[in-house]
């Protein structure tokens, strides 16, 4: 289990997309979600489609990756399409199905918002696809840098995901070991009522509870002893620098939402 | 105001104004708690430059409370401590961390980055070194570990011992003047324990560093120029590794084994093979066996 596991869904590559730098992707996915809300003519829905898929194809992931992502969203995207059909009655009346209407509007609205939340969805998950959570981490606490001033903890934020990140491994394995400990012990986790299970897994967690806050004392520890003194005169090693290929990309994405902003209606 | 604080200071001590490299411990004596026992009893002695010292002793014999004491974890209701000629307290904490280095006992436990080479950084991070020194120094001290080429990993996908060795070389990459390892081999498999001890070894001889060892392990104790035996919070013995095993009989009273070759020279000894010195490792041993005949 331990050698490969992947936290989140990163999948390692050496794309275009891979290669911007955090902040970028984070800022122009974060306009995307607004711009989204812009279109309204088909052509303009087509730029969006394109450049979203476009940057899938530019991540070099395999199509698999980005249909399991969104894979929890299918139910949704299909659910709102549908309560569309029932709940809009716009436009003129197409067919009759056993006594209930189907609008041209309703039709027309529900696949434009499916369309606009499978972009969303979409332009996420290329996110966590081709970032790693630390890079994430980092261009969160770059990004939220401002907030500082007004006595924002982000430098403690961007610590506590960090830390998360690198525990989830640790605490993982060691539930593993519990687990088995417990099951030796006869400790039942898979057969019996729900209500059985929910309770086998008590003697699960409270070990697990418990060594996280020792581990989390004799870390703190280990921190003081290595000169942690909060965010103020440290210096850091992982660096984001914005390189050539942000730029062009900024051009391109400018280029998008022009396009988008000329094929409205 | 600092400087003017620190002489004051100074002065009240006898102006003793020796800037020599050295921890010294002055009549400390520690307790957790106000109601608690006393956990360390006007405790003495110093550590210098580039010594390797052991310090020994039962479970509850205020050893761990030493090593802590030393780098400003806790601070002493009475005594004081004196790292390098400063007098460690709180407003000089960080820069005797920055001096004396530590190892923890469980190698997750004190393992912050998400890789090796961020876990490397932390200390330099806190110290706020510029970048490029970091990289130099992540280089430097994880070759000096022998981890180079672990630099990118993961903490999950390292032994117990190679994470010990990446806690060893972020103590190195601030280079301090005193690395302290606090039972760093107690959670170990004897491969882990190998590797430390060989680790620590190699960095003793190539660095300017002293280093002290709070330990179980006998075979620790052996490579240590000077050992303490900490017993009911004071300082019982102290000597050469030698000299310390010498005294078998006192060692198992206040509950600490001796080694196999120890105990066994011993037996020699009461069955009249007469050895001439006190045997360290089974190769001092094998040398007393095989010159034997021919001394007498």
């Amino acid at each position: 289990m331990s050698s490969s596991m992947i936290i989140g869904q990163y999948i390692p590559g050496n794309s275009v997309v891979h290669r911007l730098d955090p902040r970028s992707k984070i800022a122009m996915i974060f306009f995307f979600v607004v711009i989204v809300f812009f279109a309204n003519s088909v052509l303009s829905y087509g730029v969006l489609t394109l450049f979203a898929i476009g940057s899938a194809v530019a991540t070099r992931i395999p199509i698999r990756y980005i249909v399991k992502g969104l894979k929890p969203v299918w139910f949704l995207i299909a659910f709102t399409f549908l309560l569309h059909l029932i709940v809009t009655k716009e436009g003129e009346v197409l067919t009759t199905i056993l006594g209930w209407e189907l609008y041209k509007g309703a039709l027309i609205q529900g696949a434009a918002i499916s369309l606009r939340f499978f972009l969303l969805i979409m332009v996420t998950s290329l996110l966590t696809l081709t970032t790693t959570p630390i890079e994430i981490t980092d261009a969160i606490e770059q990004l939220l840098g401002p907030l500082k001033k007004v006595r924002f903890p982000v430098h403690e934020l961007a610590l506590m995901m960090s830390i998360s990140l690198r525990f989830i491994p640790t605490l993982m394995q060691e539930t593993e070991k519990i687990s088995k400990a417990q099951a030796s012990r006869g400790v039942d986790f898979r057969t019996g009522s729900f209500k059985d299970r929910i309770k086998a897994v008590v003697p699960l967690l409270v070990p697990l509870f418990v060594s996280a806050f020792k581990r989390a004392e004799e870390l703190a520890m280990a921190m003081e002893a290595r000169g942690y003194k909060g965010g103020e005169g440290r210096t850091k090693l992982r660096e984001l620098q914005i390189g050539r290929t942000d730029y062009y990309i900024y051009i391109l994405f400018v280029l998008v939402v022009v396009g988008l902003f000329l094929t409205r209606n | 105001m600092k400087s003017i604080s620190r002489e004051i200071d100074l002065s009240s001590r006898g102006g003793n104004l020796v800037s020599v490299s050295q921890i010294e411990f002055r009549n400390v004596s520690f307790r957790y708690q106000e109601d608690m026992p006393w956990v360390l009893k006007n405790v003495s002695f110093s550590i210098s430059e580039n010594e390797w010292v052991a310090i020994i002793g039962h479970n509850g014999s205020g050893k761990s409370t030493i090593a802590k004491l030393m780098n400003g974890l806790l601070f002493p209701q009475e005594g004081e401590i004196v790292v390098d000629g400063q007098k460690v307290a709180a407003e000089t904490v960080w820069s005797v961390r920055k001096s004396v280095g530590m190892v923890f006992q469980n190698p997750d436990n004190q393992f912050v980055g998400t890789t090796v080479r961020d876990d490397v950084a932390f200390g330099m991070e806190n110290h706020g070194m510029p970048r490029p020194l970091m990289l130099e120094r992540i280089e430097e001290s994880l070759s000096a570990v022998g981890m180079s080429d672990y630099e990118r990993q993961e903490p999950h996908r390292l032994s117990g011992g190679q994470k010990q060795r990446v806690a060893i070389a972020s103590v190195l990459a601030v280079s301090p003047k005193y690395m302290i390892l606090d039972e760093a081999t107690a959670m170990l498999d004897p491969q882990g324990r190998k590797e430390i001890l060989s680790t620590m070894l190699d960095v003793q001889e190539q660095r300017n560093l002293s280093l002290i060892t709070i330990t179980h392990d006998l075979h620790e104790v052996v490579q240590a120029e000077r050992v303490l035996v900490m017993n009911e919070g004071e300082v019982w013995l102290e000597g050469t590794p030698r000299d310390i095993f010498a005294k078998k009989e006192q060692l198992t009273e206040i509950g600490l084994d001796t080694p196999f070759v120890t105990k066994l020279a011993d037996e020699l000894k009461s069955a009249g093979v007469d050895l001439s010195r006190e045997p360290l490792n089974h190769q001092e041993l094998l040398e007393e066996l095989w010159t034997y005949h021919s001394k007498k």
